[in-house]
């Protein structure tokens, strides 16, 4: 049989449920290790999902009687709210717990914390966390399904999905598109999902920004790496920005704010030259004028950042879908 | 345990008696009186043992001095809940080790002679294994004032050192060397330059995959080759520990070449382990300096090959389960090592890299000459520290058995080969399997 691959022919959109899923595992902690046929069968999913979502009734009950809990350990407004929405459209009780990481200092009150939640017999546990290996070491206490929200420098699942999702449904595609991602990868765990999740589907993976803030051996991850934005930008299909974050503009990754969007800012001139069709993507919330100008922020023929966040909703309802459904065919709980 | 004679005198007989100083590998048997090593050779009872002598038949198994390890954390006095000096001791005799050189970070520092002293009497009082303090090399191991060197030798400390801190400030450092050459004492060095190791594992592929953040093979090496320009400006004596990379070994033995008075020892994680221990964030391979990539883990075992380290040392540094079940960046640095220091160091006699008589040369003599120590080995009238131990028995690394407070063991689960079997610390039995 051949499998059904991305960039290829997909199948049609198709009603939700109908999906037969290929999708086995527990939790989703991370993209590494996800196949091609694991991340199509998501975004099958979710297509059908965006439809749901545009249509009158918003609301299904598949979800019904399940408990979702966001337990974010860093502040999040978009990502908390995109998990909340889509537990409720599916019809699952959701929870937020907000903690700061800080109050939150050790570990052990995160064992603490799955204890606690144990004995709350949850279904589904969204975790964003500071610490790289967090929600791993959480997923490995609890009796509940884990959806990574986020997980210090090292995988945001969801975003990696939902980028794809976006880019799917407007270039028909992932495979052989070449995707650059520019600024902060050195922090960003939105660039390392990405770059497993566009690697596995078959898409080029070029990375753009100053050396202080490229990780050590990053290219062992299959993607090539351009300091001089310009050159980096060449024909690529796909320009996915990052946020970078305040604390790291004083001086110690990059000298000065206006000496970054100066070199590595996403301008006009600097998007000239990417393909003429090609589109902007952030994962937000975006600083302007720091990493891009407003100019192309809100170029609505480019600009693809209000349909990330839509997309975010339907891939987030897909993976709480699965995830319930392998949930019930273990008979956990 | 068999009753002691009132002669004071045992015989280890049928043992495979194994002396790395003088290269000894012979059958034979050994002669204890009291304390002391009376006698042994090959010759010796060949005629069968007189009467009034106890007799502990050895099974063929070897015979060998007490380990000298001379890097060990036992957290005592101050943070009890992860080690004490009697469960440390325990640890050690465990592990064949009968003398143990102490780190001095503990609460309160061990930078005065008080400290040093209660150290020493706390240790005797146990009777295990021996234990010989490093005293701070500065006040607090603040890295700024000098300790009271002089005293603190006269104590009784063996050498001076700032633990798992780097004697970072260069003229700290190099008054260091200086003032303690005055003595002829010894440095010992943390080797790694605190400014470029902020992070929490090897920099690397590894490191940018698990998204965290990485300590470069260069903060080792820069340390070095800035202390050995400091060492020569001195003449002091100078010891690094651990050794983890490639690049920092070739400065050693570059300074080695040149006559400088420099040695280096290195732990069994950084032979037998590289940084794909961390796996899935697994703390129990949190360890300081990191553990490295498979090139460096294969530089070190060269190294311990050609002689240019001189000694294995367990690195042991107990954590509580607290400690450790954190996530990678919360959790505390280190592993316990006393107790598989023998058998992973057999590993490289198993894998054809070391003769026994190497091995057991890392573990023995060459750190107690490194310090100056007089142990680790079998001489007529020395202290009679002895291991016996079988070095081909398989067994699994389960640190639920371990004698030390503390599990955090990097080799958990690690299927190993070489058992201690008895342990005699001064003539008296302290450990029997």
């Amino acid at each position: 049989m051949r499998l059904p691959l991305a960039g290829g022919k997909r199948p049609p959109y198709s009603s939700a449920t109908m999906i037969e899923p290929r999708f086995t595992h527990r939790h989703l902690l991370g993209i590494q290790g996800l196949g091609p046929l694991e991340i199509t069968t998501i975004l099958d999913l979710a297509d059908g999902y965006v439809a749901q979502n545009r249509s009158d009734d918003k609301r299904k009950n598949l979800l019904l009687g399940r408990t979702v809990v966001n337990l974010f350990f860093e502040n999040s407004t978009r990502t908390r709210t995109s998990f909340e929405l889509a537990g409720k459209r599916l019809g699952a009780d959701v929870i937020n717990m907000q903690t700061s990481a800080s109050s939150v200092a050790k570990g052990e009150t995160l064992i603490d914390t799955a204890m606690t939640l144990n004995a709350m017999h949850l279904d589904v546990l969204v975790v964003r966390h500071p610490d790289s290996g967090a929600v791993k070491l959480l997923s490995e206490k609890v009796n509940c399904a884990v959806i990574n929200g986020g997980d210090g420098s090292h995988e945001h699942p969801t975003q990696a999905l939902l980028d794809a999702l976006t880019i799917r449904r407007r270039k028909g595609r992932i495979e052989g598109l070449t995707v650059a991602i520019c600024g902060d990868v050195l922090h960003s765990r939105v660039a390392r999902s990405n770059i497993h999740l566009l690697n596995a589907m078959g898409a080029r993976v070029r990375l753009i920004g100053p050396r202080t803030l490229m990780p050590s051996e990053v290219t062992r991850l299959g993607v090539e790496v351009f300091h001089d934005m310009r050159k980096g930008l060449d024909d690529v299909d796909v320009v996915m920005m990052l946020r970078i974050q305040n604390e790291r503009m004083n001086g110690r990754f990059i000298p000065s704010i206006r000496e970054y969007f100066h070199f590595f800012g996403l301008d006009r001139d600097k998007l000239s030259r990417a393909k003429p069709d090609a589109v902007i993507m952030h994962p937000g919330p975006m600083n302007r004028g720091v990493e891009i100008d407003s100019d192309v922020a809100d170029d609505v023929e480019r600009s693809l950042i209000r349909e990330q966040v839509e997309m975010g909703v339907a891939v987030r309802m897909a993976c709480l879908d699965l995830l319930t459904r392998n949930l019930a065919n273990r008979g956990v709980q | 345990m068999p009753n002691r004679t009132q002669s004071g005198l045992v015989a280890y007989t049928n043992a495979r008696l194994l002396d790395p100083a003088t290269g000894l590998d012979a059958k034979g048997a050994l002669l204890t009186k009291g304390e002391v090593i009376a006698d042994f050779g090959p010759g010796l009872f060949q005629g069968g043992v007189p009467d009034g002598i106890e007799v502990i038949d050895c099974g063929g198994l070897c015979l060998a001095p007490g380990l000298v390890d001379m890097r060990v954390q036992l957290r005592e006095p101050g943070e009890e809940h992860k080690e004490t000096l009697k469960s440390a001791g325990e640890a050690a005799v465990a592990g064949g080790v009968t003398s143990m050189v102490c780190l001095p970070n503990t609460d309160p520092v061990i930078d005065e002679v008080a400290t040093v002293e209660f150290v020493a009497r706390r240790a005797r009082k146990n009777g295990l294994a021996k234990v010989y303090p490093y005293a701070a090399a500065t006040k607090r191991l603040e890295g700024r004032e000098l300790a009271e060197m002089g005293f603190l030798l006269e104590a009784g400390a063996l050498a001076f050192t700032d633990g798992t801190k780097a004697i970072a400030d260069a003229q700290v450092m190099r008054r260091a060397l200086s003032y303690a050459a005055t003595f002829g004492a010894l440095i010992v060095q943390h080797p790694e330059e605190p400014s470029l190791a902020t992070g929490v594992m090897n920099a690397g592929e590894i490191a940018t995959r698990m998204g965290l953040s990485g300590i470069p093979e260069q903060a080792e090496v820069i340390m070095l080759e800035r202390d050995m320009r400091l060492v020569e400006m001195t003449g002091g004596r100078y010891h690094a520990s651990h050794v983890s990379t490639k690049a920092g070994i070739e400065v050693i033995a570059k300074a080695k070449a040149r006559g400088l008075s420099v040695t280096c020892d290195t732990a069994p994680p950084y032979f037998a382990l590289s940084e794909l221990a961390v796996g899935d964030y697994r703390t129990f391979a949190k360890l300081s300096p990191p553990l490295r990539t498979d090139a460096n883990r294969q530089a070190v075992v060269q190294a311990l090959k050609d002689g240019v380290i001189d000694a294995v040392a367990s690195d042991h540094a107990p954590q509580d389960a607290d400690s450790k079940r954190q996530t990678f960046a919360l959790a505390e640095f280190g592993g316990v090592g006393l107790e598989t220091l023998l058998p992973v160091t057999l590993e490289l006699v198993h894998n054809g890299h070391l003769s026994l008589l190497q091995a057991l040369k890392l573990l023995t003599s060459g750190p107690a000459e490194v310090l100056g120590l007089a142990a680790g080995r079998l001489k007529v009238g020395a202290a009679a520290d002895l291991v016996l131990f079988d070095p081909e028995r398989p067994w699994l690394v389960d640190p639920a058995l371990f004698h030390s407070k503390s599990k955090n063991s990097p080799f958990d689960g690690r299927p190993v080969q070489g058992m201690v079997v008895r342990t005699v610390v001064d003539g008296r039995t302290v450990f029997v399997k």
